[in-house]
């Protein structure tokens, strides 16, 4: 069959968005979404997009009309996305669909071409996992195979010549029962656990922590495709480090210096504690604006990864959130020190659109 | 010609003459049994079945295959303006979906016909667009894909710079005649020697001089008045290549030939299922089918906040309008009523409602369309309020329910498609030929970033420097392009290019 001539126009795009040919449009690739909905939230899957510049309208046009219920006054529930776009005459019919967190990280996979995780320490841990795939003469009555039996009942009569086909009786005795039984055996079973660290200073404002909430959702999502058994742990820090929540981690508004030692200081212990690498995965992530408090503390940072963290750990990943004050010092002094160690990744996060390319660089290894 | 199964042709042949006998009137409908991936493709060239390369029409593909597979949405209908009328069934589509779909197709194909606003358009766009592609695809081998393909894409920045009225008015005046004419001298009244000082004081005179040295500058003006089809400036004026010249020329028409269903999206969508709804539930559905069609008609009209959806806000005019007519609800009388409770209980009955759809369908467009038939009493039915950003928490809002400034909402979204309108004021300016747009102010701003991206596109068609005049923050603001350097300058807005538009008004005088 000859090639589609929209496969021709389709292979055309996807070379312009991996940057294969035509440079010039790379910097109109933005990372489109379709929406779906998890529980009861929206998510946006990521589709990478060509937007031609054109004279339109800036984002101050965000007034709308709307229909349904609600007072004056009273927030608009979800993103209110104006008249829509009027163009072609199609009818395309937005269907609300409950997408699993499962086929979330599949697409993103997919989108991503994020490599399948090869873990670590599946030699050593091992579980026992039972399936019902066996056969056996003995077993509980509400276990009992009936077609197996009533094969044998049959097999058994025809031998004996009891069978009579114009009046066909099969009537099993204690002998011919066959019952489920479960086949054990042992399959290889990783565990993983991540580390979130945020910088929490002064300097980290709103649209920050949301850059790394969504990022954060992403991977999670992401390692929790791979591995049955993820722990997550939360640690925040300004000048000291703390364990917290999940809700806590994303809300808290600290402020005050930087020392960014104390954060892996704590994931260090905690890692020591609960995590021994011989039967745990671990993925530390830190996101900052890249201040910290001195370079002494950065020399101790560095120290304590090349030593005591880095051995411990799949990969460690550190994502610069952009931000007003942040002198993005910390990912340069990082980048410099570890430059030949693939386990340390850093990713620079300018703004919404930047995250996609971190979760890519983070994860896009395959450790 | 179709491939229909042979009980899908009886249910079209039925649909038909149903749609037939209620006075709808079309042109030939062609239907075609795709699968989905057949359907998306289709779906991805506009509804046409070939078109001329470009990835965009592969993008298109990627996000309606995904988002098909994903199953975030598939497509329901597709029909194209031509004669004959194409439309599109899907395969896996259950036989009420396809008697629905087939309905509301006939509606499409009535509208397309009969709606003004479709008048200019060619019926012929299924030859014509595979003669763009022919033609296209012959430019890329002769000047290589890459070059025809950047010249496209510089093209499609700019597409949305047409003037969706001008098939239907003479814009251009009669070319000027070459000869300057002799600089005229003011007339005097006339007046004895000695009185005339005070008949034609000198004042007067040199007032006289100026209007008139203005309106001759006017007249020498390029373009002489300003123009919104910047497409066909540029067509006509810009130093293009003839492949160039041609590509540009077959995209302006393409641009031309969609715009009326940008302006009648909701009209159109409205008035198909104000058909379907009509064919569905009278005749077509068995008892057996209401549910489903149900199913998928709720489906098709549900309203998400903070959204509109055209086929809903289309058919509940409609029908409004129906019930409105058939009351007597219109004319002088009951536009002067100020008396709600009088309003709500009026009843003359005329019988005119069906009449009066049919003739809305024909002479107007969704500006229109909303402008004259959004009343209080439906604005209120239907729910619809305006919302904005509270400047306090930074949330979006529902701001008011009121009726007038949810119409004013509306025509501005609706107006031009939602696009800044821009015209080209002055083809020679600084006397260098350099070109000079203004963007007609109408209180939103422009997104700068792109529109400078979009003076760099510009420049590469004009290939002499390029200026947009536009507003910032409450002051005139002058983008420029000179082909290395974009430059972006506060300015006092309807200087820089002589003579802004509507300057008729600020003449001294």
């Amino acid at each position: 069959m000859s090639v589609r001539r929209i496969d021709q126009d389709h292979t055309r795009f996807r070379q312009i968005v991996r940057g294969k040919i035509k440079e010039n449009l790379r910097r109109f690739v933005a990372s489109g979404e379709l929406i779906g909905k998890q529980g009861q939230k929206y998510v946006a899957i990521p589709l990478p997009q060509i937007v031609l510049p054109r004279f339109r309208f800036g984002d101050n046009k965000k007034n709308g009309v709307g229909q349904g219920a609600g007072e004056d006054g009273q927030p608009v529930p979800g993103q209110g996305d104006g008249q829509g776009q009027a163009g072609e005459d199609q009818g395309q019919h937005v269907l609300e669909v409950e997408v699993s967190l499962e086929e979330l990280a599949k697409i993103l996979g997919e989108e991503l071409e994020l490599p399948n995780i090869e873990p670590r320490g599946k030699k050593n841990v091992r579980a026992i996992a039972g399936r019902f795939t066996g056969i056996a003469r003995a077993g509980p009555r509400s276990l009992r195979h009936f077609k197996r039996t009533f094969k044998e009942a049959l097999k058994r009569q025809i031998a004996s010549g009891t069978y009579d086909p114009q009046r066909p009786m099969i009537i099993p005795v204690r002998d011919d029962l066959r019952f489920r039984a479960v086949h054990t055996r042992e399959v290889p079973q990783a565990s993983a656990a991540i580390v979130y660290m945020m910088d929490v200073s002064g300097s980290m404002g709103r649209e920050q922590k949301e850059i790394v909430r969504i990022e954060a959702f992403w991977i999670d999502t992401w390692l929790r495709h791979q591995y049955k058994n993820l722990e997550v742990n939360y640690i925040v820090h300004d000048a000291v480090a703390h364990q917290v929540d999940q809700h806590t981690f994303f809300h808290l508004r600290e402020s005050g210096g930087t020392k960014i030692s104390s954060a892996y200081e704590l994931a260090l212990q905690l890692i020591r504690d609960k995590y021994p690498s011989a039967e745990w995965n671990v993925y530390p992530f830190h996101f900052s604006d890249g201040d910290n408090w001195s370079s002494r503390d950065t020399e101790r940072c560095v120290e304590l990864l090349k030593n005591a963290l880095l051995p411990q750990v799949n990969q460690f990943c550190y994502g610069q959130v952009k931000s007003a004050y942040g002198s993005g010092q910390f990912k340069k002094d990082l980048d410099q020190a570890f430059r030949a160690d693939e386990k340390v990744v850093t990713t620079d996060i300018p703004d919404r659109d930047g995250i996609l390319a971190s979760i890519k660089a983070f994860l896009g290894k395959g450790r | 010609m179709g491939n229909l199964t042979p009980e899908l042709a009886a249910i079209r042949d039925e649909t038909r003459d149903l749609a037939k006998s209620y006075g709808l009137d079309f042109y030939e409908v062609i239907f075609e049994l795709v699968d989905h991936d057949e359907l998306n493709m289709v779906a991805s060239y506009g509804g046409f079945p070939t078109r001329y390369p470009h990835w965009r029409f592969g993008m298109e593909y990627e996000q309606l295959t995904k988002s098909y597979a994903y199953g975030l949405s598939k497509i329901y209908e597709l029909v194209i303006n031509n004669d004959p009328c194409y439309a599109y069934l899907m395969r896996s589509n259950a036989i009420t979906e396809q008697k629905l779909v087939m309905a509301h197709v006939y509606g499409h194909c009535d509208f397309f016909k009969n709606n003004a606003w479709f008048g200019q358009t060619s019926r012929k766009m299924m030859d014509v667009l595979a003669n763009h592609g022919s033609r296209i695809r012959r430019y890329m081998d002769r000047h290589g894909v890459d070059n025809v393909e950047n010249f496209i894409d510089v093209v499609h920045s700019l597409d949305n710079l047409i003037d969706p009225y001008s098939p239907f008015i003479v814009r251009d005046d009669p070319p000027e005649p070459e000869e300057q004419p002799a600089r005229p001298e003011v007339k005097k009244m006339a007046a004895k020697d000695y009185m005339d000082r005070y008949i034609n004081p000198p004042e007067f005179l040199a007032r006289e001089r100026k209007r008139m040295d203005a309106a001759a500058h006017r007249a020498r003006q390029f373009p002489p008045k300003p123009m919104r089809d910047v497409l066909k400036f540029l067509l006509e004026h810009a130093p293009l290549e003839l492949w160039e010249q041609d590509v540009l020329a077959m995209l302006r028409e393409e641009a031309y030939y969609f715009a009326p269903q940008g302006m009648t999206k909701i009209m159109n969508e409205g008035w198909a299922v104000y058909w379907h709804s009509q064919l569905m539930t009278r005749h077509l559905c068995d008892a057996s089918e209401i549910v489903n069609y149900c199913d998928a008609h709720s489906g098709t009209l549900a309203t998400r906040p903070g959204q509109i959806n055209p086929y809903k806000i289309g058919v509940e005019l409609f029908r409004d309008i129906e019930d409105r007519w058939n009351k007597g609800r219109f004319g002088a009388e009951y536009q002067a009523c100020d008396d709600p409770e009088l309003r709500r209980r009026w009843l003359r009955p005329t019988d005119q409602g069906r009449d009066k759809v049919f003739e809305v369908r024909r002479i107007y467009n969704d500006v229109t369309f909303i402008d004259e038939f959004v009343t209080p009493e439906f604005a209120a039915d239907q729910r619809l309020y305006v919302y904005g950003v509270n400047p306090s928490t930074g949330q979006l809002e529902i701001a008011d329910h009121d009726w007038r400034k949810v119409k004013e909402q509306l025509l501005t979204a609706l107006t031009n498609f939602g696009n800044p309108i821009i015209r080209v004021v002055d083809a020679n300016h600084k006397n260098r030929g350099e070109l000079y747009l203004v963007h007609d102010w109408s209180g939103a701003e422009l997104q700068l970033e792109h529109a400078q991206m979009t003076l760099h596109n510009l420049h590469q068609l004009w290939k002499r420097p390029v200026h947009l005049e536009t507003q910032e923050s409450g002051k005139g603001r002058l983008l420029s392009f000179d082909g290395e350097q974009a430059t972006s300058k506060e300015i006092t807005p309807g200087l820089g290019g002589n003579l802004a538009v509507g300057s008729d008004k600020k003449d001294p005088g």
